[in-house]
């Protein structure tokens, strides 16, 4: 008989059981200690609406909110994450309903080819949440280490402020 | 029926039909791909710029558990490439090496990690050559063995050529003054967020699926057929939504090729997705370009004769550098009066990554000296740089010197509408010292006028089904890059129909499913796709006509489609619903679908190369910059553009805003900071988001947007291109900003501190100019203008 492939897995066990709260819900999953947040959401819990654009920390693309806070997550280990509140674009629609800031980036076209556009919806709620009435600079400010090369940011930039304005 | 004077959908503000879902991050590009026992692919990548490759053993990496495949060059030894006619590409390399970075082998394994270990195993004999890393070392090398590539004529010369229109000699010497310039236009990269992904499935019915980050599925697919020799019949290409193109996405790849060899080896789905280093490798980005531009003018300004010279630095693959070269010399002659035009390019191979098309695709550079040209012409005449060209701008319905029909042209209206915006006439050589404002034009097609292979089918098809439910569904071979190509179908739709977009669908970019789209490049997307829509929704309104007349007994004639209804224009409370109204006619005519196809028009001109220009229209763009230079720091602030764009009609002015702010900021990146750099070794000096420094939200300014919108008789509603033309006038336009605020000359971008300081110090050398012999010039005339009649 032919011998089975291991593929590669050590012969001790290398995973390791994770709880995580994401989006309110609690998530159990057995992964690798050494995965990042960003893989354990993407590759382990099937969340791909956090995407990914260096894997090093350059680019925001990957931001999700850890207790508010927005962090890249390719920056996070999985593990370091238990016992927060993790919040991925996902969890942004609330009952079915999308968030002021989806809502506001769809109206206005801020969305082009949408990839940078999850880390930066994030990035702008943890602003709300904490200053419901930014300025332009203030946005500006926040969105700083997120880049975007589709928009030039001026409809990403409208689109935080028109949100601000509608939520109540 | 009579075509209706109102558009209740097109040049609204419209959602994009994709826009919640991107929002929701529900859309799933290639990368949020899973399929069942996916196994993962990497490519070993050459260490050295230039080598000979004198053995390659996988034996080490095939023995490690989990490794399911390993492919080198002979497993894959066709040649490819996006130009038929420069085929110079293997998906791995066979005997040598052309790049740091160029892809020698491939892996397939159970995971990422063991992939990467396993290239670690892959031992390669390489004999190291003398690396060739700019223009002049190019030039230079002319012996048969410095040769790069074997193919060419001329050693290390991919491509050189040589156009002469009108009467040069008689034109320059007619002339007051001759102005001459050199200038430098630095390489840079689109940077998307994305990644390249891609995934292959070779399934048990002997068929190939794969899914890519492409721009062009329909040129994969034939890209595939030929390297893998495979009937294309058995392939099929899936463009998922594309997560940042900007061209960067156009030319077919080897990790596409590989992952789909992989999987016809081990039967399983294999993905592969780059990291961000080496995107910056498979680059096909801006061509550093080294251009002499030289104007002959009266001594009203007038331009009596124009010529150029361009070099570029193609890196060390072909790819779409035969347009590319020609690109740097057809559109000089789009914007002003030129009676008299020469043209000579040449773009050599160095052992860096090929650079390709970048929004603009070789026109930006030559753009770039043209406008600093101009703006140099005014101040030594004391006119006002406005006043310049106001007094020769090329006209609606002429022809270039060069043979180019020119149909609709805002050109005089974004000018105008800039200045006022902007208060140029308060603010030019008025602001105090440190404080600029400049302004440059420009020129950009809508759609190349030929396909990339030759062949006389349209070059953009769409199907559309009707079904009972009311419900539409178009099938196009588009991929929506971001710039809203599946939008651009259903507005299209709505409008003729009458009918919500919310009850349209999209099936795009799916060789198997949507008819052939020639791909999201060149500015092509809303007038092809947009024209072929109409048509097909043409064909199937007598049809749905016919059946409403029966049905409400009004004459055909006096039936419009609106509000959701087909209804009578003299008394609208007499109608039918679309649902109600798609039903009769099937009953009556049998299943309701039809095609619509686009061919642009004929090109007028036959000599060699003049495929490079044509388009069914010309956008004009115009831009004024105004920015704070700091002396003692050589920093540059910039306070705000104002950006004019004749995009014909805009289709969605929402959309429209959006792609020419998306330019101005791409614009600046460039102008600024952006550069593909390497070290003395042929190494990338900067493979990271960190180190390539592109704009932030702190460093992007206000950006001011007016479209102008002149109705051109091709575009469809009037529509023509955004995604690209803006991008054009801003570089320049900084360059000009930068002398007004400090009174010095920059002829190369970025324009970064180190350069403003030199200059101001008198240090900053002018750009040199290789020296080269080109080929005796091509001679030719146009003939008339052409009046285009209005399609839709």
């Amino acid at each position: 008989m032919k011998k089975s492939k291991k593929n590669g897995a050590d012969d001790r066990l290398t995973k390791r059981l994770l709880r995580l709260q994401v989006n309110g819900e609690t998530k159990e999953v057995a992964t690798e200690v050494s995965k990042t947040l960003l893989e354990v959401l993407r590759e382990d819990l099937g969340l791909t609406g956090t995407k990914h654009g260096c894997e090093l920390g350059e680019c925001g693309t990957c931001a999700v909110l850890v207790d508010g806070e927005p962090v890249l997550s390719c920056l996070m280990l999985g593990i370091e994450a238990e016992n927060t509140e993790i919040v991925t674009v996902e969890g942004m629609t609330q009952n079915g309903k999308p968030h002021p800031l989806q809502k506001a980036f769809a109206d206005l076209g801020a969305a082009q080819c949408g990839y940078c556009i999850p880390g930066i919806l994030l990035t702008a709620k943890a602003l709300l949440d904490e200053k419901p009435y930014p300025t332009r600079d203030e946005i500006r400010q926040a969105l700083a280490g997120n880049l975007c090369r589709c928009t030039g940011y001026t409809k990403i930039l409208q689109a935080v402020e028109l949100a601000a304005k509608e939520i109540p | 029926m009579t075509r209706k004077k109102t558009l209740s959908v097109i040049g609204k503000p419209l959602r994009k039909v994709d826009a919640m879902a991107k929002c929701a991050g529900e859309t799933v590009y290639a990368d949020d791909l899973n399929l069942p026992r996916t196994i993962y692919a990497k490519l070993l990548r050459s260490p050295h710029p230039h080598a000979r490759i004198l053995g390659i053993n996988a034996a080490r990496a095939l023995k490690l558990d989990g490794v399911f495949a390993v492919l080198t060059g002979e497993d894959l030894p066709q040649k490819f490439g996006i130009m038929p006619s420069t085929e110079d590409e293997e998906a791995l390399a066979v005997d040598k090496v052309r790049y740091a970075g160029d892809p020698v082998a491939a892996v397939a394994a159970a995971s990422e990690t063991l992939a990467e270990k396993a290239l670690g195993y892959i031992d390669v004999e390489y004999e190291v050559l003398k690396p060739i890393l700019s223009i002049e070392e190019a030039l230079a090398s002319t012996e048969e063995s410095q040769r790069i590539h074997t193919w060419n004529r001329r050693a290390n010369v991919q491509k050189a050529v040589s156009l002469e229109f009108g009467d040069v000699e008689g034109g320059f010497a007619g002339s007051d003054h001759i102005f001459e310039g050199t200038y430098f236009y630095q390489g840079n990269t689109h940077l998307p967020m994305e990644q390249y992904c891609a995934v292959g499935f070779y399934g048990p019915d002997d068929k190939l699926t794969l899914w890519s980050s492409t721009q062009t599925p329909h040129y994969l697919h034939r890209a595939l057929a030929k390297v893998l020799k495979l009937p294309a019949s058995r392939i099929r290409v899936i463009a998922t939504p594309v997560g940042g193109g900007f061209g960067g996405k156009s030319d077919p790849f080897s990790h596409e090729i590989c992952v789909a060899k992989l999987s016809m080896i081990t039967r399983r789905p294999v993905k592969i997705t780059l990291s961000r280093e080496e995107t910056f490798y498979v680059h096909r980005g801006r061509h550093p370009v080294k251009m002499w531009a030289k104007t002959g003018v009266k001594s009203d300004g007038t331009i009596q004769a124009m010529q150029y010279k361009t070099f570029l630095d193609g890196g060390g693959y072909s790819s779409y550098g035969l347009a590319s070269v020609y690109y740097t010399g057809a559109l000089q002659t789009v914007t002003y009066k030129v009676p008299a035009y020469k043209f000579e390019g040449v773009r050599v191979f160095t052992n860096k990554p090929a650079c390709g098309p970048k929004r603009g695709h070789g026109t930006p550079q030559p753009r770039f000296a043209e406008e600093i040209q101009m703006d140099e012409i005014a101040e030594n005449l004391d006119i006002d740089p406005l006043e310049l060209r106001l007094k020769q701008l090329v006209e609606a319905n002429s022809v270039t010197i060069n043979g180019l029909q020119i149909s609709s042209c805002g050109l005089r209206e974004c000018i105008e509408k800039v200045a006022e915006r902007a208060e140029w006439k308060k603010k030019f050589r008025k602001l105090p010292f440190g404080h600029g404002i400049g302004f440059a034009a420009s020129a950009y097609i809508t759609g190349a006028g030929l396909p990339i292979y030759w062949n006389n089918m349209p070059h953009s098809g769409v199907q559309i089904k009707l079904d009972r439910s009311g419900g539409v569904t178009i099938f196009c071979g588009s991929s929506d890059i971001g710039q809203g190509s599946d939008s651009i179908l259903v507005y299209a739709i709505a409008e003729e129909f009458g009918i919500d977009p919310a009850d349209i669908r999209v099936v795009s970019a799916d060789t198997d499913l949507t008819p052939v789209d020639l791909g999201s490049y060149s500015s092509r997307g809303t007038i092809m796709t947009g024209n072929a829509t109409i048509q097909a929704c043409g064909k199937l309104k007598p049809l749905l006509l016919e059946a409403a007349s029966e049905a409400l007994e009004v004459p055909a004639d006096d039936l419009e489609f609106a509000d959701g209804q087909v209804r009578s224009a003299s008394l609208p409370s007499r109608g039918i619903s679309f649902a109600e109204c798609v039903v009769k006619a099937e009953g009556k005519h049998g299943t309701l679908g039809a095609t619509g196809s686009y061919w642009p028009p004929k090109n007028p001109r036959e000599f060699k190369g003049s495929g490079v220009g044509p388009t069914p229209a010309y956008t004009f763009s115009t831009a004024i910059v105004e920015l704070h230079c700091d002396s003692e720091t050589g920093e540059i602030k910039i306070d705000k553009v104002w950006i004019a764009h004749d995009c014909g009609k805009a289709f969605n002015p929402l959309l429209v805003e959006g792609q020419t702010e998306g330019s101005v900021y791409m614009a600046l990146g460039e102008a600024l900071m952006e550069e593909q750099i390497f070290r003395k070794n042929g190494l990338h000096k900067i493979p990271s988001i960190l180190e390539y420094k592109s704009p932030t939200t702190l460093e992007t300014p206000e950006i001011e947007t007016i479209l102008v919108e002149t109705i051109d008789p091709e575009g469809p509603y009037g529509a023509k291109e955004a995604g690209q033309g803006p991008l054009l006038p801003v570089v320049p336009a900084v360059s000009n900003a930068v002398f007004d605020a400090i009174g010095v000359r920059i002829h190369e971008i970025p324009i970064t501190p180190d350069k403003i300081l030199r200059a101001l110090e008198g240090r900053l050398k002018a750009v040199s100019i290789p020296q080269f012999e080109f080929p005796a010039p091509l001679k030719w005339q146009p003939g008339e203008g052409v009046k285009v009649e209005q399609k839709s």
